[in-house]
């Protein structure tokens, strides 16, 4: 099935090698392999210090491949169906905004969905671009936002014949996913470029029964967080990329902003956690479904709480759904969902992803193992016979579409002052304001402050969300623009 | 030749018995089993290279585990024992015939068929018609049970590896609800010497009187156990294991033991002042 042979891992060889040569280093970093920090070693291990290395010739360089990172990256782009891989060192957040610099210039429209990662915003206000946001729609029960219907992108493209790329975040942070397929041949037939936003779906390229992923069917980019789901070192990150784009054009792209210390720790880790997937993915997450398809089960016969899965499908908005995830809905027990997340962690030891106003969810993936799902949901049972409420009054989130005013990068760069936040409808929103995890923005840069937004973030806030964005570290005044 | 199996009590402490053969090796899907026979301590096994049981000091610590909290309350009737996959807890409840059922949950089925092949003394009484054996995981186990049973053993492994669910808040809170309005909770509650045991020690103490208005702490010698002085945690919804013990009543039944006797119940829960302490700080 794959072209080349998938056991091997280059960059992981050539640092053995380096390591065997018993090199003195007259170059940085200058912890020289551990000798300058003990304390360092003895907390993270002489192994690991030994290979935080610079970039040299037998171990070649990031910014321009030619040796062992070239072999690695076309080893993944074979492992992922991509005409080309690159290796990401400054998070998944770099590959989004790699993604969209490659395609998008200053006053260009890109068509996405309103609740993409910040990263993507963050795109937007360095290149200039101008997002034409599609509603996702919500979920009214769970509150949480779905996929885009084809229909909502038809509608923008026909709306807006100019633009240059469709944005997809597939799967969304809770499992959701659009239809891919469909959304990519009518950008395509626009002569659009399809960017996706697969942080959340490594897997879809190694497991079976999974949702389609974005370079089967033809998307022209994808930004993978290979850590998130994939085992390597947190910040690690593939770019894939189609045969429609230049491969030298979006390295250009991804040097603008990437660092020229491109870390050997976790190239290493992309390198072999690439082939450990390549060799053994489908048995793995093959596991990973069982172990989820189990503790969803579980956590539905407790009662109260409400796992959800593929029921959701509607053809549409919600085109498939990534069983992987274990979202639990949680407003049925009068708790909202970062008020099981903080029990979780402050009463039982258990830190799962994110709580919001109405779920949970715990990512579950190539580390876990059945006795830690049986404590999970052990302690949502306990959870419920302990700290079950009276849920009337609770706040039912409903998708708030945004009144964009001008581009984020105009708001961002335009005379701002800062007032307080509860004082603040009907500004102009200078900052971001989002709940992290899942730092989707509840306001981004450009947009009308409105009563319903503030209530929302107040309400986000008294239930314990950790709210993140604003220059103000308390969340309590927020920039708006000079009018 | 000689042949030592040794136990790392500490990274600067060992333990170690003479073997005089090794009998049995094997890995379950949870641990690596070993059987071993020596002079001093008869047949002993051990889960990934901890001391679990031996024929010569087995008795202390299933008299102490059992007799303790069945004194306390001698209606006791239906019993869930945790683990315990030699079986030596299950011998000495089947010698109350008050006791009308026995579930025992035992992660590891290996574990028990090792015993029985190896170690008869203390699996002799698994096939009690009153018992019955669930391989399964006891906190999954447990988490499906309400107002069952009078009286929780907690028999378990320490807390870091298979055994670790057996130690959290949430199988506490669950054998609570799984307890009946009388019901009581005995569970191993490792030794206060040496510092990472005490550190689980206080932990559980601390999370089962989240739970139980009734909480206490008892000791006792155990030889083959690291520093030899372990613990075991007494919790319950009213019994006092002191006050409400009936010496004349369990005297009278005439069970003839070697270790526990009505003194030793009632001088067992005076503990040494570090270990009180120990137990009011908690963890830090």
């Amino acid at each position: 099935m794959h072209s080349l042979w998938q056991g091997k891992a280059p960059i992981y060889e050539a640092l053995q090698n380096y390591q065997s040569m018993r090199v003195v280093p007259f170059d940085v970093p200058g912890h020289k392999q551990g000798r300058g920090n003990p304390e360092l070693v003895k907390f993270l291990g002489q192994q690991c210090l030994s290979v935080d290395v610079n970039s040299m010739k037998p171990l070649d360089n990031l910014v321009h491949p030619v040796s062992v990172i070239k072999e690695a990256e076309e080893l993944a782009a074979d492992a992922f169906g991509a005409d080309h891989a690159f290796f990401m060192v400054n998070g998944t957040t770099a590959a989004v905004q790699a993604m969209i610099m490659s395609v998008c210039k200053q006053g260009e429209k890109i068509i996405m969905p309103r609740n993409v990662h910040r990263s993507a915003i963050n795109a937007l206000i360095i290149s200039g671009a101008i997002p034409v946001y599609v509603n996702p729609g919500v979920n009214k029960q769970l509150g949480i936002p779905l996929g885009m219907s084809v229909d909502d992108v038809k509608h923008a493209i026909e709306e807006n014949p100019d633009a240059k790329a469709i944005f997809v975040n597939n799967p969304t942070y809770y499992g959701i996913c659009s239809d891919l397929k469909t959304i990519t041949e009518l950008a395509h037939s626009h002569n659009m470029y399809v960017l996706v936003d697969e942080a959340h779906g490594t897997h879809f390229y190694f497991g079976s029964d999974l949702p389609v992923n974005a370079m089967a069917v033809g998307a022209d980019m994808s930004a993978v967080s290979m850590h998130k789901t994939g085992g390597s070192l947190t910040q690690s990150s593939f770019l894939l990329k189609s045969n429609r784009l230049g491969t030298g054009h979006v390295r250009q792209t991804i040097n603008l902003t990437q660092t020229t210390s491109g870390s050997y720790l976790l190239l290493s880790s992309l390198d072999i956690s690439r082939r450990n997937l390549a060799l053994d993915g489908k048995n793995i997450f093959n596991k990973v479904s069982s172990l989820a398809h189990y503790a969803r089960d579980e956590v539905n016969k407790i009662g109260g709480y409400y796992a959800f899965s593929k029921e959701l499908i509607n053809g549409d908005s919600v085109f498939d759904f990534d069983h992987t995830k274990l979202s639990v809905y949680t407003r049925e027990i009068g708790l909202a969902g970062i008020e099981v997340y903080d029990i979780l962690r402050d009463d039982y030891g258990i830190q799962i992803e994110l709580g919001d106003i109405a779920n949970i969810l715990a990512i579950i993936s190539v580390g876990d193992r059945e006795l830690a799902l049986e404590r999970l949901v052990s302690s949502l049972s306990e959870i419920k016979r302990l700290y079950t409420k009276d849920k009337s009054g609770m706040l039912d989130h409903e998708y708030i579409n945004p009144d964009v005013i001008m581009t984020p990068q105009q708001a961002f760069y335009s005379p701002q002052r800062s007032v307080e936040l509860k004082e603040s409808d009907g500004h102009i929103c200078a900052e971001f304001v989002m709940s992290y995890p899942p730092g989707i923005p509840i306001l981004a840069p450009g947009e009308r402050i409105t009563d319903e937004i503030i209530d929302y973030i107040s309400y986000a806030k008294a239930k314990g969300c950790f709210l993140t964005g604003t220059e103000d570290m308390s969340v309590k005044s927020i920039k708006v623009l000079e009018e | 030749m000689e042949l030592w199996y040794t136990e790392q009590h500490t990274d600067n402490v060992r333990f170690s018995i003479k073997v005089d053969k090794p009998l049995y090796t094997g890995q379950s899907e949870f641990q690596r089993i070993d059987v071993f026979h020596s002079k001093e301590f008869g047949t002993f096994f051990t889960l990934d290279g901890l001391m679990m049981v031996t024929e010569k000091d087995e008795f202390i610590y299933h008299d102490m585990i059992v007799h303790v909290p069945m004194a306390t309350n001698l209606n006791t009737k239906n019993v869930l024992v945790i683990g315990a996959g030699d079986g030596g807890t299950v011998r000495e409840l089947t010698r109350y015939n008050s006791i009308e059922r026995i579930d025992m949950v035992e992660i590891d089925k290996m574990v028990v068929d090792v015993c029985r092949e190896y170690l008869p003394q203390t699996a002799c009484k698994l096939d009690d018609p009153r018992v019955k054996l669930y391989f399964e995981d006891g906190l999954k186990f447990v988490r499906s049970k309400e107002n069952a049973y009078d009286l929780i053993i907690v028999d378990s492994t320490d807390p870091f590896g298979p055994g670790e669910g057996l130690f959290t808040k949430e199988f506490y809170g669950n054998c609570f609800k799984a307890l009946k309005e009388n019901g009581i909770l005995v569970n191993q509650h490792e030794s206060p010497y040496y510092a990472e045991y005490a550190q689980s020690m206080q932990r559980a103490h601390k999370r089962i009187k989240e739970f139980f208005p009734v909480c206490r702490v008892y000791q006792a010698h155990i030889p083959t156990y690291p520093s030899g002085h372990w613990l075991f945690g007494f919790a319950s919804k009213v019994y006092d294991p002191v006050k409400d013990l009936n010496e004349q009543a369990w005297n009278s039944l005439g069970i003839k033991t070697k270790y526990y006797n009505t003194e030793i119940h009632k001088g067992c829960f005076a503990l040494p002042s570090y270990v009180r302490e120990l137990l009011v700080s908690e963890e830090k």
